[in-house]
């Protein structure tokens, strides 16, 4: 992965107002795009542009102002429905992020379809959005979670995978990348052992939309979740894909107005999918906002920007390794611009707050990935993760720091 | 860098590094676990009473520097005084840590704790210098709960 990408980083760094600020006096080193993503101008003039000029509720109104507002929103889907490969708009269902889409999942598809005994598989990498609402459908349904292990390098026990898809599993749920480690899994793969068995898949893909092709068609998946606040959209905005007939056979998730056909207090019909998810007035904005982040992704290029991380993520993995006494947790052979690492005999927080002074951002902690984090024997890391708009000077920055946090701590 | 060395003065680095009253209190007649959810700090903070008095004190667990650093120092601290004291110099410390950045700052009369007049600069490493404190004072209420600083 070495060489140059085809991407102008200078001119990217333009489009994201916020790369100016500083920081304690020193210019702002965003590593932490992984927690959430910043906004390149083109969302925040489509948000507010929206708002000045276009803005009124949805599916209502007869007026030309709300027929324009729901145009708007419903090209957000076809957008997405073209930017994740979906066959049918109506299998994009909006909501206001990756861990939303996946407690949607366990509380209409889970509720219906499992009962006492059934398994859910998930992976050690996953993320507590992967993990918490299939606890949560246990406590309520008596299902049982079953957890694939993941070797020293980060990488998933396929084998183990393979024992594990059994009789009773009924779902498998799993992260396409690592948001604490970066490891990318072998989804295609994965996903046709499962299928071969008649077992449905729901993907995790918060991490990996914005930096990896997305095709749920050619994945093979089931569901697919993705938060549009880490694909340089508005925070509050969300996606779920869904199989269309799998969508058609689910009860609604939360009741309210625009889920409905017809309601009478005796009794109410549900509206067809992605109506029938979309309870109450939805983040009309947001889609907006999700709709111009997509323009602007695919503008750069989404295997320009993964050539470009992955350069960066190269040389920063080298430099790190530099540093004595430093650990990088996670070598998987196939990764995404995530380095989580520890220093030896420094707290992580530590670490985080030495590397703010030097106007570095990076996340510190657990990463929402505490079992992940048992198994590498580690309360919590460093997470430095990489984006289209960071620089190999940035690297160099936080390597400095780096070097100036040990002999602080020496 | 001097915002850092302010925060991490040497001494905060020392108590860090050696740890003092480490330990497990064999026999101690109040414990109690403290857990900062955010950073993941773990405490367990035994104490042995004379009357209305501390007698002797320890802790165990694992933290940032600032926690831990804290944990020592105030163990240090607490040793041989007044249930009543010890309530007032929690105020006192708690005030340092969380006064407004700019104010003068008040260290009335609590020795070293005094180092950790810096940490005010940094609002989100405060639950770490009062993690100990906290726990402390749940095991001198011994409600069995566990100390949190959320």
């Amino acid at each position: 992965m070495s060489g140059r990408a085809e991407l102008d980083v200078a001119a990217i760094r333009k489009d994201f107002p916020i790369l100016e600020r500083e920081i304690r006096g020193k210019p702002l080193v965003y590593l932490d795009s992984a927690a959430s993503a910043q906004k390149p101008r083109a969302v925040l003039e489509a948000i507010q542009n929206f708002y000045a000029n276009a803005y009124a509720n949805i599916h209502r109104g007869v007026y030309q102002l709300s027929a324009e507002a729901t145009a708007l929103y419903e090209s957000g889907r076809d957008r997405v429905q073209g930017f994740i490969g979906a066959a049918d708009r109506r299998e994009i269902v909006f909501v206001r992020n990756a861990t939303e889409a996946i407690n949607l999942v366990a509380r209409t598809f889970g509720e219906t379809q499992f009962k006492s005994g059934d398994e859910i598989l998930i992976t050690a990498l996953e993320h507590h959005a992967n993990i918490v609402p299939w606890q949560m459908l246990g406590g309520r349904r008596g299902t049982k979670l079953k957890v694939v292990p993941v070797d020293d390098r980060g990488e998933l026990d396929l084998q183990a995978y393979e024992a594990l898809l059994g009789e009773r599993t009924k779902l498998v749920a799993l992260t396409h990348v690592s948001n604490a480690i970066g490891t990318i899994l072998p989804l295609k793969k994965m996903i046709a052992l499962a299928k071969a068995k008649g077992i449905p898949v729901l993907v995790d893909g918060a991490q990996a939309a914005p930096h990896t092709r997305v095709d749920v068609q050619d994945l093979g998946c089931d569901f697919y979740a993705f938060s549009g606040h880490k694909l340089f959209g508005p925070s509050g905005i969300g996606v779920l894909y869904g199989r269309l007939p799998l969508l058609q056979a689910m009860p609604p998730f939360l009741g309210g107005g625009d889920m409905i056909e017809t309601v009478s207090f005796e009794k109410t019909t549900y509206a067809e999918p992605p109506n029938r998810f979309e309870a109450g007035t939805p983040d009309i904005a947001g889609v907006v906002g999700l709709e111009a982040a997509i323009d602007y992704v695919e503008g750069v290029g989404i295997d320009a920007i993964e050539a470009w991380e992955q350069s960066l993520l190269a040389k920063a993995d080298a430099a790190l390794t530099e540093i004595d006494g430093l650990r990088i947790i996670g070598r998987a052979r196939d990764k995404a611009a995530v380095l989580s690492f520890v220093l030896e005999g420094i707290h992580a927080h530590d670490v985080g707050t030495a590397l703010d002074q030097a106007g570095v951002a990076v996340r510190v902690g657990h990463h929402c990935a505490q079992p992940l984090m048992t198994r590498f024997g580690v309360p919590a890391t460093v997470r430095a993760s990489f984006s289209l708009y960071n620089t190999p000077a940035e690297i160099d920055v936080l390597v400095a720091a780096l070097r100036e946090t040990r002999e602080l701590f020496g | 860098m001097d915002e850092l060395r302010d925060l991490y003065q040497a001494t905060i680095l020392d108590h860090n590094r050696k740890p003092r009253n480490f330990r497990v209190l064999e026999g101690a007649d109040l414990h109690a676990d403290g857990h900062n959810p955010l950073c993941g700090d773990q405490l367990t903070v035994y104490l042995e009473l004379e009357g209305e008095r501390v007698k002797d004190v320890a802790f165990q667990g694992t933290g940032c520097a600032i926690s831990v650093a804290s944990a020592s120092l105030m163990t240090d601290f607490v040793q041989g005084k007044s249930l009543d004291e010890v309530e007032s110099k929690f105020e006192d410390f708690h005030e340092m840590v969380t006064s407004e950045p700019d104010s003068p700052v008040q260290t009335p009369d609590i020795g070293k704790l005094a180092v950790f007049s810096g940490v005010r600069e940094f609002p989100m490493r405060v639950k770490c210098a009062t993690l100990a404190w906290h726990t402390l004072r749940a095991a001198l209420q011994q409600d069995g709960s566990t100390a949190k600083t959320e």
